[in-house]
């Protein structure tokens, strides 16, 4: 009784709303003719996308060119490739302390370091429970959702839920004690904060990724399981021979997908570690663009724009790649 | 048959019914596990928002939350706290008037007379089940949270209305009409999709401040309206929605407007849904574009409010926490109603 | 009110023309069958008259008015689509009032033009379904009702049928006829199923490769076929052809030689042929008369028994061509067993194997086979 009464309010609504903007468009098309009204729906988003991607891709290009601490382009002296310069300037790049941007090397191989970790451990659990799911296994689907959970969540929230949780007074301390071990600010500490970081991020993100694989895993004809057990195979060529080749476009537009975003990690780790502690433990290469761009009134848009092209440059070769594996998935 | 404890077995064995084997016992450990990973650390910070500002820190931790008893003893102003004293092998309940360091001077509450003085290690508190409500009402009230919360709703709420008519409009056009340049703008779009927001973050901000949407909702309500997730999303489903009902709505004398809006628009609906899901999570949960653009206290949405808050409050983890809770409460309700068609729309487009 | 003219109607996409100069009136209230293959332009023939296509050139004229640049809407007519198009989000009740909102019409008016409609197509009982809970049959029906309600003053029908299973269409047609009986309204009917063609329309116009082959009553088409073409596609089983040459021109009577020194009469306008002239002789199935020792000899391969009909396949003796013939009833020749096959003369037809049109009929011939139309 009551679904049928909100869908007529709805479409009451509906009606309301159209009979409002319509006059004017329908005055366009009464104008300009049928032919012409793709380019009026068309407008708003072209519009939005000139003024909010396009400008700023174009600006951006402008910004990493000039120095100061004026925010307008034109307002900026041109200084060429000094930012560049001072970004890259470095005697041993493995040392960031010998670089004139310390802080951006010091992100580079915290971000390199985080993306290589990330990237397998994120990579591993997915797949294992991806696999054990498409195990026709009872309450696939409350798993499944559980371990889609987090991808929902805000990462500021997940950042606080995990720095509770590592709390001096946190759970995770509270059973250490109970096994008899002193407890430990796992977050002041260098590399139990790496660790953590890439722990929370994988339990953030692996169910997306799950998701993904599950879905390639059972795109995969289960009469070749059925061929491969007829002909005596083991369990360990079944995978490797049969599961692992025909999932292996999926794993890699995971693989591409996994490292575009952990290049571009900021969020949760900025809230989980105070921004980047402790010291420079946990800065990546986002959070030194954010702070050099915005933080603590340093204004040198130039240098962070700088930085967000040579990382865009990255970016756009790992899409790049990613696209072409999408295409050579599709035929 | 292969040894049952091989690892590469144990992952590719598909069950069969009427036999339970190791695989089986190591799948459910991992599933069961991982659910526990998931689950626990959202539990304890749940759990620990309902402790009293008293208990939160305590170490080791209780597990549910619980408040030391109180009661009212004769001849004391305040309430005193009820601890279970044993003394000489006897245990029995006294309030506690006042602590010198290792000693505490306790009273029977029904007999108050004289204090004795017992040794702190003889005593533990008597406690009960509580809920520190005020946890959460405190930052409903007092603090600014209501404004954040006000701020998150409007965010999400106007900009998934806007997204999804903005990019349907778009969608219908590069659907359902042949005009000059409509592939070009297609692949236009569409190749926004390379470029992440931070990579721009900086010339982006400038725009705002130029259009001068700086520190204002609208700042960033308008910029990641057009989304070329949403017009690629659209537009797919759209294409399936047959040339021959656009005819016949011509035929019929409707306005090219009124087919996208009367037609269109409601044939579209499960696609509609599944980019509005995705609007909502992604405005609720936006971090550091709205911590760029907004600076003044009154503008913060909730997750730049509580980044702001943990900032503020670092030893005040009752109120951090209930604020978390509270903020991630409406999109667990989404999902637990909406989970099947959620994991299901982004594995079907593979994005989020 | 509901007369057509389409004068020097082109139509290209690109560089491929799919409408070549097509030039036709249809008089007010006749049923109009477009019929082809596949890719004849038929169907955007139609596309064009409904105003959902743009012409490349020429111009198209309904009741007197050029419409030219007219939306659909403003063309005054209806359509009932092939897949029915019927909005599916809609009840029926709203399907049929939407075109009549959109023209703003009243809310009473609405409301009466669609009982109206509804009782006519008996669809009453389901006017608060949506499409989707209907049968094939009552999604046609409703489709026409949507057309019905705007009282257009040409109806257009594009391949209405051909979703419909074999019982259920012919049941259809009728219903069909039966409402152009009622109402009285132009209506163009688009089918590539030349029984739909034959048995509903007041005029075919066969069309082939983008060209009108030929305008006509459905009969005036069997009988008098002006090309090949049209030979070809009407008529089921399809027409023999024969290769020969003419050998001889009387008064009234062409001589036809197709081998087996046998002169095949043929009543054809001695002025449109000349001896020795190469032709192609068409005799349709059911035109021979069958003989024990005179005439084509013809070789049966295998025969088809219909109860009411037999269709006999084999070739004429030392040739590869296939030929059919027809015979009412039962008839069980043996196969490989031989029979003698004469065409009926005046059933002859006899066409140019270069220019595939016909040779010229003798003169009071037609005319006595017209008048079964």
């Amino acid at each position: 009784m009551s679904t049928p009464r909100i869908a007529t309010l709805a479409d009451r609504t509906l009606d309301f709303v159209m009979r409002l903007v319509e006059a004017p468009i329908n005055g366009f098309e009464w104008l300009f003719g049928r032919k012409r009204m793709p380019y009026l729906f068309l407008a708003p988003n072209l519009v939005l996308f000139g003024i909010f991607t396009f400008l700023p891709i174009a600006i951006a290009v402008g910004y990493a060119f000039t120095g100061g601490t004026e925010l307008f382009v034109a307002d900026r002296p041109f200084v060429g490739f000094d930012n560049f310069r001072q970004l890259l300037a470095c005697e041993d790049y493995s040392s960031p302390g010998s670089c004139r941007e310390s802080l951006f090397w010091t992100a580079i191989w915290n971000t390199l370091w985080f993306v290589g970790f990330n990237v397998a451990a994120t990579l591993l659990v997915a797949l294992v429970t991806a696999l054990i799911l498409n195990r026709a296994i009872a309450a696939c689907g409350f798993f499944r959702a559980v371990f889609f959970y987090p991808v929902l969540l805000s990462p500021v929230v997940i950042g606080l839920i995990w720095k509770w949780f590592l709390d001096r007074n946190g759970l995770l301390n509270a059973f250490l004690q109970m096994l008899g071990v002193p407890p430990e600010i796992f977050l002041l500490d260098v590399g139990w904060s790496r660790f953590f970081v890439v722990v929370v991020s994988v339990w953030f993100h692996m169910g997306f990724y799950t998701l993904i694989l599950l879905a390639g895993l059972q795109a995969i004809p289960k009469d070749l399981y059925e061929a491969a057990a007829i002909d005596a195979a083991s369990p360990r060529r079944t995978l490797l021979r049969i599961t692992l080749p025909l999932l292996g476009p999926n794993l890699l537009v995971v693989l591409i997908l996994l490292m575009i975003r952990s290049v571009q990690i900021f969020d949760e780790a900025w809230v989980l570690t105070n921004g980047g502690g402790p010291g420079t433990a946990n800065s990546f290469i986002v959070q030194y663009i954010y702070q050099m761009a915005f933080g603590s009134d340093l204004r040198l848009f130039g240098l962070a724009s700088a930085a967000s092209v040579l990382m865009g440059v990255v970016l756009l070769i790992l899409t790049l790649i990613q696209l072409r594996l999408g295409r050579r998935m599709e035929s | 048959m292969s040894t049952s404890l091989d690892p590469v077995a144990f992952l590719t064995r598909t069950r069969r019914p009427g036999r339970v084997g190791v695989t089986d016992i190591l799948s459910w450990l991992w599933l069961i596990g991982g659910t526990l990973a998931v689950l626990i650390p959202v539990a304890w910070a749940g759990l620990s928002s309902l402790k009293p500002e008293a208990e939160i820190t305590r170490f080791p931790p209780t597990l549910l939350p619980r408040a030391a008893v109180q009661k009212t003893v004769t001849g004391f102003e305040n309430p005193l706290s009820l601890w279970k004293v044993t003394v000489d092998g006897e245990t029995r309940e006294m309030a506690m008037v006042r602590r010198i360091g290792l000693k505490a001077q306790m009273v029977d509450p029904n007999e108050p007379g004289k204090p004795v003085s017992i040794d702190v290690k003889d005593i533990s508190p008597v406690q009960q089940l509580t809920a520190a409500t005020e946890n959460y009402t405190d930052p409903l009230t007092k603090f600014d949270f209501l404004t954040f919360l006000k701020n998150s709703v409007f965010v999400t709420f106007v900009a998934t209305i806007l997204t999804l008519i903005v990019n349907a409009l778009a969608a219908f056009a590069l659907s359902k009409y042949r005009f000059r340049g409509d592939k070009a703008i297609f692949v236009l779009i569409i190749s926004t999709l390379m470029i992440p927001l931070t990579v721009v973050m900086v010339p982006a901000y400038l725009v705002v401040v130029g259009v001068g949407l700086v520190d204002n909702l609208w700042g960033i309500i308008i910029p990641t309206i057009a989304s070329p997730t949403g017009v690629f999303l659209l537009r797919q489903y759209m294409l399936t929605i047959p040339d021959e009902l656009i005819e016949a709505a011509r035929v019929d004398a409707a306005s090219e407007f009124r087919i996208f809006w009367r037609i269109i628009l409601p044939l579209t609906a499960p696609a509609l849904a599944v980019l509005a899901i995705f609007s909502i999570l992604w405005r609720w949960n936006d971090f550091l574009w709205p911590l760029i653009v907004l600076s003044s206290r009154e503008n913060f949405t909730l997750q730049v409010g509580l980044n702001a808050f943990q900032g503020e409050f670092s030893v005040q983890w009752h109120y951090i926490l209930a604020m978390t809770f509270l903020s991630l409460l409406p999109v667990t309700i989404v999902f637990f109603f909406l989970q099947k068609y959620i994991t299901t729309g982004i594995a079907g487009t593979g994005m989020k | 009110m509901g007369e057509l003219k389409l004068t020097g109607v082109n139509k290209a996409f690109g560089a491929l023309t799919v409408l070549h100069d097509i030039n036709l009136t249809i008089e007010d209230g006749k049923f109009v069958v477009f019929v082809g293959p596949s890719g004849c332009g038929k169907s955007t023939l139609l596309r064009i008259i409904a105003g959902l296509e743009d012409i490349s050139a020429g111009g198209i004229e309904i009741g007197g008015r050029d419409v030219g640049r007219f939306s659909p809407a403003e063309r005054r007519i209806a359509m009932v689509f092939q897949s029915y198009a019927l909005y599916p989000h809609m009840s029926v009740r709203k399907n049929l009032a939407f075109g009549l909102e959109n023209l703003k019409f009243k809310r009473s008016e609405i409301e009466a033009r669609i009982q109206e409609a509804a009782r006519m197509l008996a669809i009453e009982p389901y006017l608060d379904r949506k499409p989707r809970q209907l049968s094939g049959g009552q999604r046609q029906r409703v489709a026409i009702g949507r057309a019905i309600v705007r009282n257009p003053d040409i109806f257009l029908f594009d391949e209405p049928l051909s979703n419909l299973d074999a019982a259920l269409r012919v049941q259809t047609r009728a219903e069909i006829t039966r409402l152009h009986r009622e109402l009285k309204t132009t209506m163009i009917y688009v089918t590539h199923d030349q029984v739909e063609a034959m048995t509903m329309a007041d005029q075919i116009v066969v069309l082939n490769s983008g060209r009108i082959e030929q305008v006509g009553t459905p009969l005036e088409l069997f009988d008098n076929p002006r090309n090949l073409f049209v030979a070809g596609f009407l008529g089921s089983p399809r027409m023999n052809m024969l290769k020969g040459t003419v050998t001889a021109i009387e008064d009234g009577s062409v001589a036809i030689d197709v081998g087996y020194r046998i002169a095949l009469p043929a009543k054809l306008d001695p002025a449109g042929a000349r001896i020795g002239q190469p032709v192609l002789a068409g005799i349709r199935p059911a035109h021979f008369t069958l003989s024990q020792e005179e005439g084509l000899p013809f070789i049966v391969q295998y025969h088809e028994s219909l109860g009411t009909e037999t269709y006999v396949y084999g070739t004429l003796d030392g040739q590869s061509e296939q030929i059919i013939i027809h015979q009412a009833g039962h008839f069980a020749p043996k196969a490989g067993g031989r029979l003698f096959l004469m065409p009926m003369p005046e059933r002859l037809h006899v066409f140019d194997p270069d220019t595939g049109l016909a040779l010229p009929r003798a003169v009071e011939e037609p005319r006595r086979v017209h008048e079964h139309a």
